[in-house]
């Protein structure tokens, strides 16, 4: 087989015969070759995360008419690794009163909800860990697994100002789930299946995108919800609750909250561009080779990323209620009333051409969207007319 | 792999370890010089006053409660969706009658007012 048709299974072949040549069990050959094989793709996204760094800060200091770091190494790009090296040498500061098990628990689960995505996200045919066939409910588990270690560590911290930032950063986590596990559906039905790989290949022809504007749309939105960042960091209003749940820790544990956060974000850039950007599917460009493939994915995730970032750095801060609100009284009826119309469609023009059902599916979102502004108008006009007093009290005035 | 599992129990296993070594690599060479002052809560900042673990807004715990209702219903539609294309045109309509279900629970959620953040 070709080195560069299958890299990954010509390299476990070739470890295979090297250990089973060394007198080694098949069995445990096949669960050092695959532990190994995580071991690298875990630190390839720690290595990609420490880019991301420099990425961050390089791109928020455009958005703010700046230079950004500069000066160690060319365009700045050895200061994340000075960066890492300071977060390594600094004291550990554990405050008095804090649960102690917990809030040492809490940094590493943050990062790990994180890179166990990257077990089922398929960088190419060839090049994936497992395809789950269950794949977007792990999905989902690992969100709550996030979740989980922000609540960790705003209770142990034995902070006011932790504990509140843990509430808030929750109760916009689970409320955001709703809205994305939704979104998660649309692809499922336009694929008929949860397998990440599935999807990827069911977006050959069509990227999903342009079937379900829409439910990209949603997906996003939740997704930066999901993410605790801007104009959803509630958790980290500076202003309220300073820091929010991490303000207690210091050090590399402060390290790994920060380094989760980026590479979440960059994960779930991955995710949008999977689900709804044609997964590796680039004009043809994937049948290169799966290496490829691989760079396409990342690729995406890249633009993904930026996206989350442009929104972060554009947008500002909103209140808790506004952010409840947005959820609860538009995106999920939007996201239920989107899921009802593509399963409707999908199962009435099962037969018809994928073309036909492609402009069916986005005339139908278009026109959905369109009603949602309609209404949005129309409310806020209401809201508009009360607080400003035009037509009802004067009519209250004439009947007293 | 043969068991996609195992892969996974794997994977978990890796995922802890690597974050997990580098805080006690970090512990290992980081200086511990640590007094009362510096170790205090929310040191260089106001002294707490009062209990650290406050008790938590009643709002909080009901969109804890819509949070699980939705949850639950939702993981039930994912094998709606996943068979929807061998289904039959009646099985659709009865599973959007289900989401409308939901949509109906959201409706008196919202009439009662417990959507609003008082």
């Amino acid at each position: 087989m070709n080195f560069w048709k299958d890299p990954i299974q010509v390299t476990a072949d070739w470890l295979m015969s090297l250990f089973t040549g060394w007198g080694m069990a098949e069995g445990l050959a096949n669960i050092l070759i695959n532990l190994l094989g995580i071991v690298i793709l875990i630190t390839i996204m720690l290595v990609i995360d420490i880019l991301l760094v420099w990425i961050e800060r390089k791109v928020v200091a455009r958005f703010q008419d700046r230079l950004g770091p500069n000066r160690v190494g060319p365009f700045g790009l050895i200061q994340p690794f000075a960066d890492i090296i300071k977060l390594f040498i600094k004291e550990n500061i554990t405050p008095v009163g804090v649960d102690k098990v917990v809030y040492n628990l809490a940094p590493i689960l943050s990062v790990f909800s994180v890179l166990i995505l990257w077990a089922i996200i398929p960088l190419a045919p060839q090049i994936l860990g497992v395809d789950l066939n269950v794949g977007l409910l792990y999905l989902v588990a690992a969100g709550a697994i996030g979740t989980l270690s922000i609540i960790m560590a705003g209770w142990s911290s034995n902070n006011k100002f932790a504990l509140l930032g843990a509430f808030r950063q929750v109760a916009a986590m689970i409320s955001y789930e709703i809205p994305m596990v939704v979104a998660l559906l649309i692809p499922t039905v336009l694929a008929g299946t949860m397998g990440m790989l599935g999807i990827s290949q069911a977006q050959q022809g069509m990227w999903y995108v342009f079937l379900s504007p829409l439910g990209a749309l949603i997906f996003l939105i939740s997704a930066v919800a999901e993410l605790g960042r801007a104009p959803f960091d509630l958790s980290e209003g500076e202003s309220e609750v300073v820091a929010g749940f991490h303000i207690e820790y210091s050090g590399m544990k402060f390290g790994w909250f920060y380094a989760g956060e980026l590479l979440h974000a960059f994960t779930f850039g991955g995710f949008w561009g999977i689900l709804f950007f044609g997964g590796y599917h680039f004009f043809g460009l994937e049948n290169w080779g799966p290496l490829v493939a691989a760079a396409i994915v990342l690729f995406k995730a890249l633009i993904g990323y930026w996206v989350i970032m442009w929104i972060k750095y554009t947008l500002m801060r909103i209140r808790i209620d506004h952010m409840l609100a947005f959820n609860w009284k538009f995106l999920v009826p939007l996201s239920l009333v989107v899921l009802m119309v593509t399963a409707l469609l999908n199962t009435i023009l099962r037969d018809a051409s994928t073309w036909i059902l492609g402009l069916s599916m986005f005339l139908s979102n278009a026109l959905i969207a369109w009603i949602t502004i309609e209404i949005l108008r129309s409310r806020s006009r209401k809201e508009r007319e009360n607080a400003e007093g035009l037509a009802q009290p004067t009519m209250e005035a004439a009947q007293h | 792999m043969q068991n996609e599992w195992l892969y996974i129990g794997l994977f978990l296993i890796v995922g802890v370890a690597l974050p997990a070594a580098a805080l006690v690599l970090a512990w290992l060479i980081s200086p511990k010089k640590s007094n009362p002052i510096k170790d205090s809560t929310y040191e260089c900042g106001m002294e707490t006053v009062g209990e650290s673990w406050v008790q938590f807004k009643a709002q909080y715990y009901i969109f804890g409660l819509v949070f699980l209702i939705f949850d639950v219903e939702m993981v039930f539609l994912f094998p709606w969706a996943v068979a929807l294309g061998k289904l039959p045109l009646f099985a659709v309509v009865e599973g959007i009658i289900f989401i409308l279900i939901l949509v109906a629970g959201l409706a008196y959620i919202w009439r009662k007012d417990a959507l609003e953040w008082v």
